[in-house]
């Protein structure tokens, strides 16, 4: 071992059942270093964390430690006593204690809490660290960003050695990140081995030394940070080579209607409290468009936003020129607006309402609740797009939770088809669900398009959003960045967006 | 004015100001009925008696408070206060040369063996304590009718001499209207009151259990991440809570001095209400022992008042408590608020 070498994994596996998450994979921390570990999700950056804290066992691999050799890691617990200490993206700490306490509780030894001296520790060390917090506060009390970083004191006092930093900026806003980076900038002077794991790319280039690329549970290497130009970092998250050209533009009828390019819906500096900028944005009659960017770009935050699923702090919405106000989902649906959310788990499928009912379940609170359909009403509208979407079930009666998911994305989808949307937004509709499926998905949203509806179309896959739509709005953290249409489209073009910068 | 709201608010943390909320209204109210009622509210007795009577609420409302800080429930304490009275009251009356030691013990050991099992059901094998103590109640009263389903007086007289023991009050006493002075006194069972208070108070503000209590009640997740032993914490609270009722319960047998399965209904909810009106959040992480005596002392004044306002019926009272509860979490949740306006701000 290196005499700087803080921390080396070797060749880590690890399987869940049906998906090997972790393959063949190294790692290696020095000290005083900040090393950024990127991947897309499900590239195996969080396994790979939980491997290291002892959260998953690991199936096969060497973890060594500089002064401890290989060690073995079982609990949190263990790894805490190695000197491995994690922040993670939320806050682990209990807002209703003070500073101090957050900092000192759980450990030590005696059954009594000494009030006097650690106060006066915590505000020692929190001067040290330069955190505008006092020891007294109650943490509730305290800034987000505060709170994160008396994680970190806590972290810190407990003489960690690598200090995890699990997307800790996801919450904060500018001036608290540049904060957390001052913070983090004084540990990696001290000593301390970091590794930190974003989705910003412009944190990455601000304050790491390293970086460390994953992609479906395998190493893609490790880069010093001057040598990976951005293009080169979203290529290599992506897989796919600048030079690697897919001109597969789906063959597809256009809609052509009297009304054709009419814009359908305009939005002037829309933002939301999701934390997005203000964005604008519109879509034509009978165009495809989407929102493309890295995950965490606020992709998903600019089409809430348009639905009214976030709370809307400012900007203007147009529906066919006219102005209109959408605060609430309600709101949009009244104004012909359908969205199809990103994970349907949480926002979309009611588990124990039968398939029918799921169907119905928009058209009837745009109804009124008071004003039911009847059985056989129910049925008709049920049983047409069961059929027009081939969704496989027993029958209509069905508690939806039985269904795979891809067949209940196609219930959620039949849910607002039955609206008639002039505009329909997806968010991800093809994820988790089989490549038939997904084809079946594409399909029917060109076909959507051609019959004249504005469809918003959003993906992780860059290949789906090149395949199905004819403008695409580029995001890079939580910022509109660019907008590609025409012979513009192609990978190549969207990752020098994406990287933007240099 | 408004920064120094702000001041003030940043000063305190969410304990301490629900605690100062409950003692401000407790003082109002009791100087309102001083003035308003005079008679019987003017002279220390009045208070006196109060004590004398809630002393046992005090104690079970402290374990009660622990448990609801800790972020659980425990329903079952009135029922373990009645069984307690009347295990105690058989033993002291139908065996023969009973120790009154020996009937503390029965007690203090009821309540432990309530809080062994209701503990280790809600921390090890993870019920809802709802649930749990639930069960606990409907055993407890079902216990009670089986040791003995009639209500009897005990006429042991070692227990009537310790039970009919004054302790009086200097300086606080009366003239009768014979001119004679009248010294203010209080129960041993308030004494064991205080002293629980006392404590508790300790435990809870200065032993790294009593911080474990409201990390547990804050972040059950941050609080395990943080090495503290949550299944052990929320064992102990219930532990302490059930052991307390017994203690409590010996108390209630020492006040009212008779074994009976209707003893203590309803206790449980006095004791919740006294914790959520002495600061104590159903939510868990927030509360004070302080706030909880004060909290027990509000409701037994509002309910003295209803009675010497000459509305003595029992559904009056339930009015009056009803619409105080919802007063003291108004006022908490206007204030709680504020407070979160005065931070952003």
């Amino acid at each position: 071992m290196n005499e700087t070498t803080l921390l080396k994994m070797r060749g880590i596996d690890k399987s869940f059942p049906g998906v090997r998450a972790l393959q063949q994979v190294d790692f290696t921390l020095n000290k005083g270093e900040i090393h950024a570990l990127m991947g897309e999700n499900g590239a195996g950056k969080s396994t790979l964390i939980k491997v290291l804290t002892g959260v998953y066992p690991k199936d096969a691999g060497t973890i060594e430690l500089e002064g401890e050799g290989e060690v073995s890691i079982h609990s949190p617990q263990d790894a805490q006593n190695l000197g491995i200490s994690t922040v993670y993206q939320e806050i682990t700490l209990c807002p209703n204690l003070t500073v101090a306490e957050n900092m000192f509780i759980g450990r030590g030894k005696g059954a009594f809490t000494n009030w006097k001296e650690m106060n006066a520790d915590a505000d020692k060390l929190l001067q040290s660290l330069d955190i505008p917090a006092r020891a007294t506060q109650q943490l509730s009390n305290c800034s987000i960003a505060v709170q994160q970083m008396v994680a970190i004191a806590r972290a810190v006092d407990m003489d960690c050695k690598v200090l995890i930093l699990d997307e800790p900026t996801s919450s904060l806003d500018e001036q608290e990140v540049e904060k957390l980076f001052g913070l983090m900038r004084d540990l990696k002077a001290m000593g301390v081995g970091i590794i930190f794991v974003t989705h910003f790319l412009d944190q990455v280039y601000e304050v790491c030394d390293k970086i460390t690329v994953l992609r479906d549970g395998q190493l893609v290497g490790e880069y010093e940070i001057k040598d990976l130009p951005r293009v080169q970092l979203v290529a290599k998250m992506l897989g796919k080579e600048m030079d690697d050209l897919s001109d597969i533009k789906g063959e597809s009828d256009e809609y052509k209607g009297n009304d054709a390019g009419e814009i359908v819906f305009e939005a002037e500096g829309l933002v939301s409290d999701a934390g997005i900028k203000p964005f604008d944005f519109h879509i034509r009659k009978g165009e495809v468009n989407g929102f493309t960017g890295l995950l965490g770009s606020g992709r998903s935050e600019c089409v809430r936003a348009i639905f009214g699923a976030d709370r809307v702090l400012g900007g203007k919405v147009k529906v066919h020129g006219k102005e209109v106000k959408i605060n609430k989902p309600i709101d949009a649906m009244k104004n012909g607006i359908a969205y199809l959310p990103e994970d349907r788990k949480v926002d979309g499928i009611i588990g124990d309402l039968s398939v029918r009912d799921n169907i119905i379940l928009a058209l009837q609170v745009m109804k009124g609740f008071f004003k039911p359909f009847t059985k056989a009403q129910a049925k008709a509208f049920a049983d047409e797009y069961i059929e027009k979407l081939n969704i496989k079930t027993a029958s209509a009666d069905k508690p939806i939770k039985a269904l795979s998911g891809g067949n209940q994305q196609k219930v959620i989808l039949a849910r607002w088809l039955l609206m008639h949307p002039e505009y329909l937004i997806l968010d991800e509709p093809t994820r988790g669900i089989d490549v038939g499926t997904k084809v079946a998905i594409q399909k029917l949203v060109l076909e959507l398009a051609s019959q004249g509806m504005s469809v918003t179309f959003i993906s992780s896959e860059t290949d789906e959003m090149l395949r199905t739509c004819s403008r695409l709005v580029v995001m890079r953290d939580r910022k509109v960045v660019g907008e590609l249409s025409g012979d513009d489209l192609t990978q190549n073009k969207i990752m020098a967006t994406i990287a933007g910068g240099e | 004015m408004k920064e120094n709201k702000t001041s003030i608010f940043n000063k305190m943390n969410d304990t301490n100001l629900l605690l100062a909320i409950t003692i401000v209204i407790f003082f109002l109210m009791y100087i309102g009925a001083v003035l308003f009622q005079g008679g019987g509210f003017s002279k220390p007795q009045m208070f006196f008696n109060i004590l004398n009577a809630n002393a046992a609420l005090i104690i079970t409302a402290c374990g009660m408070s622990i448990v609801m800080i800790s972020g659980g429930i425990d329903i079952s304490v009135g029922g373990v206060v009645a069984l307690v009275s009347m295990c105690c009251a058989v033993y002291l009356d139908k065996t023969e040369s009973p120790n009154l030691l020996v009937s503390v013990l029965i007690a203090i050991g009821i309540g432990l063996a309530y809080g062994l099992v209701q503990g280790f059901l809600v921390a090890v094998l993870d019920i809802q304590p709802f649930i749990v103590s639930l069960a606990g109640m409907f055993f407890a009263r079902g216990m009670t009718t089986i040791v003995n389903t009639a209500p009897f007086n005990v006429e042991n007289q070692d227990f009537v001499a310790l039970k009919d023991t004054r302790v009086n009050v200097p300086f606080l006493g009366s003239y009768n209207k014979k001119g004679i002075y009248v010294p203010a006194y209080i129960e041993i069972g308030v004494i064991v009151a205080l002293l629980v208070v006392i404590l508790l108070f300790v435990v809870l503000r200065w032993t790294k259990l009593g911080r474990s209590f409201y990390a547990v009640g804050g972040n059950k997740q941050s609080a395990l991440m943080m090495g503290i032993n949550v299944r052990r914490t929320k064992f102990l609270s219930h532990l302490i809570c059930s052991t307390l009722a017994g203690i409590g319960g010996y108390v209630y047998f020492l006040h009212v001095g008779s074994g009976s399965a209707s003893h203590a209904m309803g206790m449980e909810m006095n004791a919740i209400a006294s914790s959520i009106i002495g600061g104590t959040l159903l939510t868990g992480g927030v509360g004070n022992i302080i706030g909880t005596f004060f909290g027990v002392l509000s409701l037994s004044t509002i309910q003295n008042i209803v009675a010497s306002a000459g509305l003595d019926e029992a559904w009056w009272t339930g009015i009056t408590i009803a619409a105080m509860l919802c007063l003291f979490l108004l006022i908490q949740s206007v204030v709680m608020a504020q407070k979160k306006k005065a931070i952003k701000a």
